[in-house]
């Protein structure tokens, strides 16, 4: 491999190990397929579609790699779900809706390597049966539309996508599709639903998974972008190769974004599992700011359990039971589960000492209730209720009970719900309370309104502390 | 073919359904009702009001090699799931266990409640829904009778114009999307959806669009709550104070059945009844609202008898007498009657021993007919020509109508008898026609220009005064059941018959309409061996006719294809 010189300042971290990202930020490349092309572009899907379709899906099965959207699902095991004596159309979709907060990632893919997302695409079509998949991404990359639709017409025009693709009499056409800018896009069903033209309303699973009966009724696979871009890897590497990439049953890259109150936040593209929550803040994201000490950290995405700092966890490891403390855990699956979150979209958010839970936790109960799409009960009306409560806290109005209230709110919605988003929701109020009780029952005394929403805060929120 | 049955042990009771059951239905047989908003057997299952949650549970998968302990009936054991399972949409599945009454169940639902409850305005003491609302009754079972609830409700518009018939209150919606899947899958007609997000959604027509099609009023029934009210019974009185009749509809063959809401004889609203071979759980707008007449004061309250050109009000036996007097002065073959096929089997067994009594077999009915609507309108606007064509023993009563009016326009009719029909509006007789009987007797429920052309006007009840059976579009028999009492000196047709009979000297000893229903029997083989209570609310086939309701078809269709339940 060519020696890869990044950008200034945008150098990756020695820890990371780019794959995925490999491109990203780098000095002299564009998101044009002559570029691509010069890389060795489009020739994993070259190699796939001379392999049997059933051959490609046993690949990414054997490479054992999971989601990156968010549920960490095997994505070769979501590919045999379609069903054997289908005889409907099948689609694929790549989720590009990116709008778990703490996430960002998928951008940077689509805005700086799109071939590399249309190639992978192609591979997992070939793989699936799929002659139409769409790009359904998130409004507020419009730029990233424009990217991807450029780099689809070249791609049709070199003949990687179209009719006949490579004289190996594979059909197949992408389309972007643009979201109108609501979160609940991202929940795969929602997103099909829209992208029939329909608010956004996730269906009951079951009947309806996707695999089975998804667009149209018809078998769809949904996959992540990231996850997507791994498929052209395993391609490259061989399924068995890639999955000593990482640690077993957790395999592979992925991509952390960590933001938050690091002195240096950002993507950083690792070994799955194999560097620590304490390495990625101290090390690679150079800890945190001066004089602050680690109060919190949600480490899968806004919707993740929140972990706290100090915590030590009771985890297996082989058939004994060890401590392991928050900077210990190794950032993966089955780990970040173990200890009671998830590692969800990847999105790690770092919480210090200067930041009030109340703060926190409104924050995070505003943008639920606001992103509700408020077809259940139980998240329609829950979300905004635990969010008026935090209102209230943050308003220093609180009153007795408030916590306990708030916490069976988020008990009456986990797990009741049509959708994954219930969870979501409930989930942040449940660890924050479960774990800073405390602070936030001191926070229903009235008048603590000016301890909660302080000058400092604020302006660090904004990033303009001095 | 068998269907094949599952084993389903519901609250610690084992049973037996067919596959595919839906554990909701499975349920409801098994005498455990599951509290729900959204679902309904007519509609798609969105599963979005979560109030039907249940404990559910499945034996364990036993380890390579191990079989599970059973117990003595041969039931394994359950594994009860942490998360629960809405009803609704889930169908059984072998050896499956349901909780309906459990620690979670419970839970579930009192959760559900509350949040439905906590936006929830609480109109009740002026909410046309009170008394049938299904929130205030789930929230007397399920509800917490305290709210915990501190914040400011959310508001949304109230009283909003959706439509001519119907009105919306969006505060008081919750959002189970009914009559959104109403519109769009019964309808065809998607108007309705929702707009903004979370709890700030809110219930609407699409812009330039409204509530408008002649099925709107179904959505009033099918929402669970208030959030939906007819403009035409909207404050007209509380419904715990209504006397609910069930009967069938008369404004087409289809026949639908329907429940008559009544106070002190009079009407304050019609609902559909469910009856999935005539009309489902729905019914035409137009239908349901042809009521308002029945009240009005253009009812004829007595019999009238011509004197030197002017009417006077006498009594039932004066205006026989007279009438009976009149009508023995004619030979059988001067007299023609014309029938409505409004009447009841009953009434036109009596209408036909009329004109056996007085000779004459010149007797015809008056068509209705429309265009049919593809739904539930039939284009037979009456209610029961295959009853006259069946009892009568006619193949075209209507072709009748034009011997008798040659006979009128050639003087060989000079009598005649018109039973409930207002032939000048509604069969295109002149008053100069009817002017060229010599005699006149017509009966009706209102005022009309037939009866100021006659000589004898009796009144006579109107559909919902009356009690009988009639045959629908399909050949189906169905009972007419009198909700409320004639207006005045108003007798039902096949009581003033039975007078007018007797007057004529002819008694039979009829004394009921039921006794008629015997006679029917007797004397028709269709009817042989029929009672009414087998005939009951819902009816019975009776004849083939060939002849299908649309909208029934359709249904049945979507159940076929496990999309309803039917
Ligand atoms: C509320 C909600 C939001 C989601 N948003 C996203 C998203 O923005 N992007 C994404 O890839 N997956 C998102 N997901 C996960 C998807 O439903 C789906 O699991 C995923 O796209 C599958 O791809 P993967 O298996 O490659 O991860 C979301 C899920 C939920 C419940
Ligand atoms: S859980 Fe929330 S987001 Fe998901 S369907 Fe229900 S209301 Fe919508
Ligand atoms: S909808 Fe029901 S609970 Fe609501 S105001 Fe009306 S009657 Fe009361
Ligand atoms: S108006 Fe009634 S039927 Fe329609 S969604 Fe609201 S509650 Fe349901
Ligand atoms: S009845 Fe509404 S979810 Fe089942």
């Amino acid at each position: 491999m060519a020696d890869i010189n990044y950008l200034p300042g945008k150098e990756p971290h020695a820890r990371e190990h780019r794959m995925i990202f490999r491109n990203v930020d780098r000095a002299g490349w564009d998101t044009s397929i002559a570029t691509y092309l010069k890389e060795g572009g489009y020739e994993q899907l070259k190699a796939a579609l001379k392999m049997e379709p059933k051959a490609v899906t046993e690949e990414v099965k054997k490479a054992g790699v999971r989601g990156r959207g968010g549920a960490g699902f095997p994505a070769g095991l979501k590919w045999t779900f379609i069903p054997p004596n289908n005889t409907k159309p099948v689609y694929l979709i790549c989720n590009a809706d990116e709008s778990e907060p703490g996430t960002f990632k998928d951008r940077y893919i689509i805005h700086q390597d799109p071939h590399q997302l249309i190639e992978g695409m192609a591979i997992a079509c070939f793989a699936v049966g799929a002659k139409l998949a769409y790009i359904y991404i998130r409004e507020e990359f419009p730029e990233g539309a424009k990217i991807l639709e450029k780099a689809i017409a070249e791609a049709r025009e070199k003949g990687f996508l179209g009719k006949n693709i490579q004289g190996t009499g594979f059909d197949l056409e992408i389309y972007v599709h643009r979201g109108a800018g609501a979160y609940i896009c991202g929940e795969e069903t929602g997103l099909i639903e829209s992208l029939e033209g329909k608010r956004p309303y996730p269906r009951i699973k079951p009947p309806y998974f996707p695999a089975a009966m998804g667009l149209y009724l018809c078998p769809t696979i949904v996959n992540n972008v990231e996850t997507l871009c791994h498929v052209k890897h395993i391609i490259q590497m061989g399924g068995d190769e890639y999955a000593k990439l990482g640690t077993p049953n957790n395999t592979g890259t992925r991509i952390l974004c960590v933001s938050g109150d690091v002195q240096k936040p950002g993507y950083f593209e690792v070994q799955v599992g194999k560097v620590t929550m304490g390495e990625l803040i101290h090390d690679m994201c150079g800890g945190l700011k001066p004089g602050r000490k680690l109060k919190a950290v949600i480490p899968g995405g806004s919707s993740a359990k929140v972990l706290r700092g100090g915590e030590v966890f009771k985890i297996k490891r082989g058939d004994a039971m060890v401590d392991v403390s928050l900077e210990d855990i190794p950032m993966d699956f089955d780990t970040l589960a173990a200890c009671g979150s998830m590692a969800g979209s990847g999105g790690v958010i770092v919480i210090d000492d200067s930041r009030s839970i109340s703060w926190v936790l409104n924050n995070l109960n505003a943008f639920y209730a606001h992103e509700s799409c408020g077809q259940c009960t139980p998240c329609r009306e829950g979300s905004l209720w635990m969010k008026k409560i935090t209102d209230r806290l943050v308003a220093g109005q609180g009153a007795p009970g408030d916590i306990d209230t708030l916490d069976s709110v988020a008990r009456q919605i986990d797990g009741r719900t049509i959708c994954a988003f219930g969870e979501a929701c409930s989930w942040p109020t449940e660890a924050f309370v479960a774990k800073f009780r405390d602070e936030l029952v001191a926070d229903t005394n009235p008048g603590t309104a000016d301890a909660i929403v302080n000058r400092e805060t604020l302006l660090a929120a904004a990033n303009l502390a001095q | 073919m068998s269907e094949e049955l599952v084993s389903v042990q519901i609250d610690g009771e084992w049973h037996q359904f067919p596959k595919g059951t839906r554990m909701i239905e499975a349920c409801r047989q098994a005498g455990r009702e599951v509290p729900h908003y959204c679902y309904h057997p007519k509609l798609s299952s969105p599963g979005n009001c979560r109030m039907c949650l249940v404990e559910m549970g499945m034996p364990p998968r036993p380890k390579p090699g191990e079989e599970l302990p059973l117990d003595e009936a041969g039931h394994p054991p359950i594994q009860w799931m942490p998360r629960p399972v809405i009803a609704c949409a889930n169908t059984v599945a072998p050896n499956m266990g349901i909780r309906t009454d459990s620690p979670l169940t419970n839970a579930c639902r009192q959760g559900v409640m509350e949040l439905l409850l906590i936006n929830h305005p609480l109109d009740c003491p002026i909410c046309d829904q009170a008394g049938e609302c299904s929130l205030q009754e789930f929230s007397v079972e399920h509800g917490r009778g305290e709210s915990r609830f501190r914040e400011q409700k959310v508001k949304k518009p109230k009283n909003v114009d959706i439509g001519p018939r119907v009105r919306l209150d969006d505060e008081r919606c919750i959002m189970c999307s009914r009559c959104i899947r109403f519109t769009d899958e019964i309808a065809d007609d998607p108007v309705l959806g929702f707009t903004d997000r979370g709890s700030h959604t809110v219930l609407t027509v699409h812009p330039g669009q409204q509530l408008a099609n002649n099925y709107s009023l179904n959505t009033v029934d099918i929402c669970p709550v208030g959030a939906l009210t007819s403009n035409d019974f909207r404050f007209q009185m509380r419904v715990w104070f209504l006397k609910e009749t069930n009967t069938i509809d008369t404004n087409c063959a289809t026949g639908a059945n329907i429940v008559v809401y009544s106070r002190e004889n009079v009407i304050y609203r019609i609902t559909p009844r469910q009856n999935n071979e005539v009309n489902s759980d729905w019914m035409p707008d137009s239908h349901r609202l042809n009521f308002h007449w029945i009240n009005s004061e253009l009812r004829l309250t007595a019999p009238l008898v011509r004197e030197n050109g002017v009417f006077r009000e006498c009594s039932w036996a004066e205006s026989l007498q007279v009438a009976a007097d009149r009508l023995r002065s004619y030979a059988g073959g001067d007299i023609a009657i014309i029938v409505s096929a409004r009447l009841t089997n009953e009434e036109l067994l009596m209408a036909k021993r009329l004109a056996a009594l007085l000779g004459t077999d010149l007797i015809a009915a008056v068509p209705r007919t429309g265009e049919a609507d593809n739904y539930l309108v039939s284009a037979d606007r009456n209610p029961n020509m295959n009853g006259v064509k069946l009892i009568l023993g006619l193949d075209d009563p209507v072709a009748k109508l034009g011997e008798i009016r040659s006979g009128l326009a050639g003087g060989t009719v000079r009598a005649l008898i018109v039973l409930q029909e207002n032939v000048i509006d509604d069969a295109g007789f002149t008053a100069e026609e009817l002017g060229r009987a010599d005699f006149v007797l017509s009966t009706y429920p209102l005022a009309n220009p037939t009866a100021d052309a006659s000589d004898v006007v009796l009144p006579g009840a109107c559909w919902a005064e009356k009690s009988g059976t009639m045959i629908n579009v399909t050949g189906r028999l169905q009972r007419l059941k009198r909700a409320i009492d004639g207006p005045g000196l108003t007798l039902e047709p096949w009581e003033l018959l039975r007078d007018l009979i007797q007057a004529l000297g002819g008694g039979n000893g009829i004394y009921s309409a039921d006794e008629l229903f015997k006679q029917l029997t007797h004397d028709y083989p269709e009817f042989a061996g029929l009672t009414l209570s087998q005939v009951g609310d819902l009816g019975v086939p009776l004849i083939e006719t060939g002849q299908t309701i649309p909208l029934i078809e359709r249904e049945r269709e979507r159940k076929a294809r496990g999309i309803i339940v039917g």
